[in-house]
């Protein structure tokens, strides 16, 4: 939103001083932690995007007599071991091919992963932004915002997956049942911060001279927000989206491996690593493929929401 | 300070009642039903007694009160009797699991021990590694020693208990065969062999969850030194010529521990959370497996119930935090 009208106006200002996210970049670019987050994520991402273009291998086709293939490097220490490069990195149980279910796999977990991220930064800023500039809002969604904390949120989650999978199921279909129950219920549970956040900064920033100043000529309150407003919390906004993304995968994966995410058919990261704990004594890989993709991309993101911090921290920048 | 305390326990009555209601809500809203693993041959009229006789019959607004009148004064009731061999409770309907038809908090009792020792052990060993990784992190701010600290917390952020639970099995019981990957809950401690069992089969889940806490802990003991270290009256401690050791150990820790006490208490009801994933990976009969359990069982009463308590939970601890704030820092007055 007011993220694409400060690319929009970057090179006007470009020619003359360097724009403010310029700034922002060249400090980002410092954080050797972020930027190998950022090239970990973006790694990941076109993995999963563009690699099932590359490696045409159906996800779900069972291949009972290329079963319990083992990954290619283990014939570096064990030669007689079962192992293929038509599979790199091995097959199920029922041979189906796991490269290809990661790829799956985590294009459902990092697509419901920012998905929820957008909602809850969506629905926080909104309550943040209003309880922060509307005096008598305030008590109302900050004692609203209290009572959500004060949820036992993961048991909720569950019995909200339970309960509901059946009827969005047959609403929506399978796959955008659960994804629409997924995504929502992360989106609803992870929204609580970044309201806190956002109402501390607005409430700062309604004190400052400019914001009278605009207020002096007459802005009404809806352009005040957008135009006043929003681009200053946008920092706090972005930090806190980082760590969103972050423990929104996490949940997913969480979700699925107690069994109540996605069906079974329908690999996600999580849920790879839960139907593979069962063998995990014989094929101790499989636990490992689907556990490395989701700690690893929660570093990555982790790394950058710290090194996001940094960069636009204006106390910390250029220094 | 008590005036606060009195005020804020009774601000929490709505706010807990709020929270039931919701909780109460959502399990009347939602379609699943708990007849649905019932033989499909009963008759719908039948049916429809079972439904009564499970107490479905009314509707919310009756069953709420219900519900609420068998948690805060039926089941305490039952409490003291058990304990005073008072008789308060005079045979009054106490809160009945669908699925084992025996009372609800006769199951919470016979899994609590099994959680709070998984959960409770893991928190303190999971603090107590924290603290001097905080403090040294940040009196040697930059060091090899601060930087790994840094790393290691950012790990415990990012490997979710399911795969680092996961991950530690195959390591230390599939590869090494040093521990069990399974803890016995019938296990009892009645010698020195039987001890050093439960010690080894304890370690995995606790040393899992610890690393949540000691990720969380440190990072926070860490920041809270560092806003001590460049305080004045530790220029002045250091100018009196009090040596190193007592400026850090007496002056700076002491103040540093007072935010670290409240985020402490914070952390204690969703590490129970965090419990709910680790007890399933090392297959612990604990609360969070009976939460699990009862969720696909469609037993209302009980998810009802553990929910709540978990709910509680997170209301008492935000208080404690609160007061304890007061009462550690004097510089914060509630008034």
């Amino acid at each position: 939103m007011t993220d694409a009208s400060l690319t929009k106006d970057a090179p006007v200002a470009a020619e003359k001083v360097p724009s403010q996210w310029w700034d922002v970049w060249d400090q980002f670019r410092g954080h050797k932690g972020a930027m190998a987050g950022l090239f970990f994520l973006t790694f990941i991402t076109l993995f999963c995007t563009i690699g099932p273009l590359l490696w045409q291998v159906d996800p779900s086709t069972l291949d009972i007599r290329n079963k319990d293939v083992r990954p290619i490097y283990t014939a570096i220490w064990d030669g007689d071991a079962k192992v293929s490069w038509a599979r790199p990195m091995g097959t199920d149980h029922l041979g189906r091919d796991i490269m290809s279910n990661i790829m799956q796999g985590g294009r459902i977990s990092l697509a419901v992963g920012w998905t929820a991220m957008i909602l809850a930064i969506l629905i926080g800023t909104l309550i943040g932004v209003l309880s922060g500039y509307f005096k008598r809002l305030d008590w109302a969604l900050m004692r609203f915002t209290d009572l959500v904390l004060a949820l036992p949120l993961l048991p909720l989650l569950l019995v909200m997956m339970l309960l509901f999978r059946d009827p969005l199921r047959a609403a929506f279909g399978p796959e955008n049942g659960i994804f629409i129950l997924i995504v929502t219920g992360i989106g609803i549970t992870s929204w609580m911060q970044t309201a806190r956040i956002v109402r501390g900064d607005v409430m700062a920033l309604k004190e400052r001279e400019f914001v009278l100043a605009a207020r002096s000529i007459g802005t009404p309150p809806r352009r005040m927000i957008t135009r006043h407003v929003l681009p200053n919390v946008m920092s706090p906004i972005m930090v806190s989206a980082t760590l969103g993304l972050a423990t929104a995968i996490i949940t997913e994966s969480a979700l699925s491996f107690l069994g109540l995410g996605f069906p079974s058919d329908f690999p996600t990261w999580g849920k790879i690593l839960f139907d593979s704990v069962d063998r995990m004594t014989s094929f101790p890989e499989r636990v490992l493929w689907p556990g490395m993709a989701i700690s690893l991309t929660v570093l990555a993101v982790n790394y950058i929401g710290d090194g996001l911090r940094d960069a636009l921290d204006p106390r910390i920048r250029g220094l | 300070m008590l005036t606060y305390t009195l005020r804020r326990l009774f601000l929490s009555i709505p706010t807990l009642l709020f929270i039931a209601f919701v909780i109460f809500m959502l399990l009347e809203l939602a379609p699943g039903d708990p007849m649905a693993s019932m033989p499909l041959t009963i008759p719908p009229e039948v049916r429809q007694q079972m439904r009564e006789a499970l107490g479905l019959g009314e509707p919310w607004w009756v069953r709420f009160p219900l519900w609420l009148n068998q948690f805060f004064i039926v089941e305490p009731q039952y409490w003291i009797d058990n304990a005073f061999g008072t008789n308060f409770a005079d045979g009054a309907q106490r809160i009945i699991s669908f699925q084992s038809r025996s009372p609800v908090f006769d199951t919470i009792a016979e899994r609590m021990p099994q959680t709070l020792w998984v959960v409770g052990m893991s928190y303190v060993v999971g603090v107590l590694i924290a603290l001097p990784i905080g403090i040294i992190s940040a009196y040697k701010q930059y060091s090899v020693f601060d930087q790994a600290g840094t790393f290691v917390s950012m790990i415990g952020f990012s490997v979710p208990p399911f795969f680092s639970g996961v991950l530690v099995i195959v390591v230390f019981s599939v590869q090494l065969g040093w521990l069990p990957s399974i803890y016995d809950t019938t296990h009892q401690v009645v010698d020195w062999e039987s001890f050093k069992f439960q010690l080894r089969q304890m370690i995995m889940p606790v040393m899992v969850l610890a690393l949540q806490t000691t990720a969380q802990v440190s990072r926070y003991m860490r920041a809270s030194m560092l806003d001590n270290l460049g305080q004045d009256y530790v220029r002045t401690a250091r100018a009196k010529g009090m040596s190193e050791s007592v400026v850090v150990m007496k002056h700076v820790v002491r103040n540093s521990m007072i935010p670290v006490v409240t985020v402490i208490a914070l952390g204690i009801p969703s590490i129970f959370g965090g419990a709910i994933i680790t007890e399933q990976v090392f297959k612990v009969n604990g609360l969070g497996q009976l939460l699990i359990i009862a969720l696909q069982g469609s037993d209302i009463p009980m998810v009802m119930t553990i929910t709540f308590l978990l709910a509680v939970l997170i209301v008492l601890m935000n208080l404690i935090a609160d007061v304890l704030y007061g009462v550690l820092d004097p510089r914060i007055r509630y008034d």
